[in-house]
């Protein structure tokens, strides 16, 4: 596979900032698809009454969600082939029906054994300001 | 792994059912996962992929956060959680890090998987009281041995539910 339209080392600029990617209102059969896809059985996602016996006021998202649409955000720009570190940090929660934005910049550009890489900032911010996830990447790049 | 709805059979609120000296060092069962493209597919589509990196041909690239999901491969038994002895509706997911020592592994790899609990420690939180971290690395490698990824996982147990 080639990673079509993934930009060369020389065009890539520390600074740069990503066209951000904004998904449909979080729903519960988000979450649901989510934990099918990843084995995740905890109810507290998907279980009215658990999640509030539990002291919650509805069940939350599932932050892996976001966490890998964040990641698939900086794939859509250096290729799938090419991630080689990905790091989320869960934040604050989200609910059903937030309003989810997926923005990141380049905040490195490095030269470690032979491979060039570029090193990203990324954030899943709630439609309140609030940060949902916080992400770090890497990506090799082709001189 | 399957999560019971009755509170686990707890000593002291607020602690996990092991010390963290306890914890340090302990290691999970080894098992083996493979890659699958349905399983991939799913996966991407889980997480509104529309790359066609993971949904072209036969042995399509898994996802960056794909490897989370490879306790269909091991016995519930064998959840690091399960075993950490961790109270389900107190746990929360702190940080998932993947590293790849290569392009992510492709459909049709079969990977050999274990994982040790690298940190544990307590740190005193703002709203939920105690907090108990353990950080759990899994490591997936070839069969010959090779080391193809990590996956680091934190898991937080708070001592009181922190919803709004």
């Amino acid at each position: 596979m080639t990673d079509v339209g993934v930009p060369r080392w020389r065009s890539i600029s520390v600074g740069e900032v990503l066209p951000p990617r904004v998904e449909p209102p979080l729903t519960i059969t988000d979450f649901v698809l989510y934990q099918g896809a990843a084995n995740d059985q905890n109810p507290m996602h998907h279980d009215t009454e658990f999640a509030v016996a539990a002291g919650y006021k509805s069940p939350f998202a599932v932050g892996m969600l976001a966490a890998g649409i964040l990641a698939d955000f900086a794939v859509q720009q250096f290729g799938a082939a090419n991630i080689r570190r990905y790091k989320a940090q869960f934040r604050e929660q989200a609910w059903p029906k937030d309003v989810i934005t997926y923005s990141g910049s380049v905040v490195n550009k490095r030269t470690e054994g032979n491979e060039d890489l570029v090193d990203l900032e990324l954030l899943a911010t709630r439609q309140t300001g609030g940060v949902h996830v916080q992400g770090w990447a890497t990506f090799v790049v082709i001189d | 792994m399957r999560y019971r709805r009755e509170r686990h059979h707890r000593k002291r609120k607020g602690r996990s059912l092991h010390g963290e000296a306890e914890l340090l060092g302990m290691t999970g069962e080894p098992f083996e996962m493979l890659v699958e493209v349905g399983r991939v597919r799913q996966f991407a589509r889980a997480v509104k992929s529309s790359n066609p990196a993971y949904f072209e041909g036969w042995e399509p690239l898994s996802s960056p956060t794909f490897l989370a999901s490879s306790s269909f491969w091991s016995d519930p038994k064998n959840s690091p959680m399960l075993r950490a002895g961790l109270s389900l509706e107190r746990v929360l997911n702190g940080a998932q890090e993947f590293t790849f020592h290569g392009p992510p592994p492709r459909a049709g790899t079969r990977l050999y998987v274990q994982w040790r609990v690298d940190k544990a420690y307590v740190k005193q939180g703002k709203r939920g009281g105690t907090m108990s971290f353990m950080e759990v690395v899994f490591e997936f490698r070839s069969a010959s041995g090779e080391l193809l990824a990590e996956q680091r996982s934190t898991v937080i147990e708070t001592a009181n539910a922190v919803g709004e």
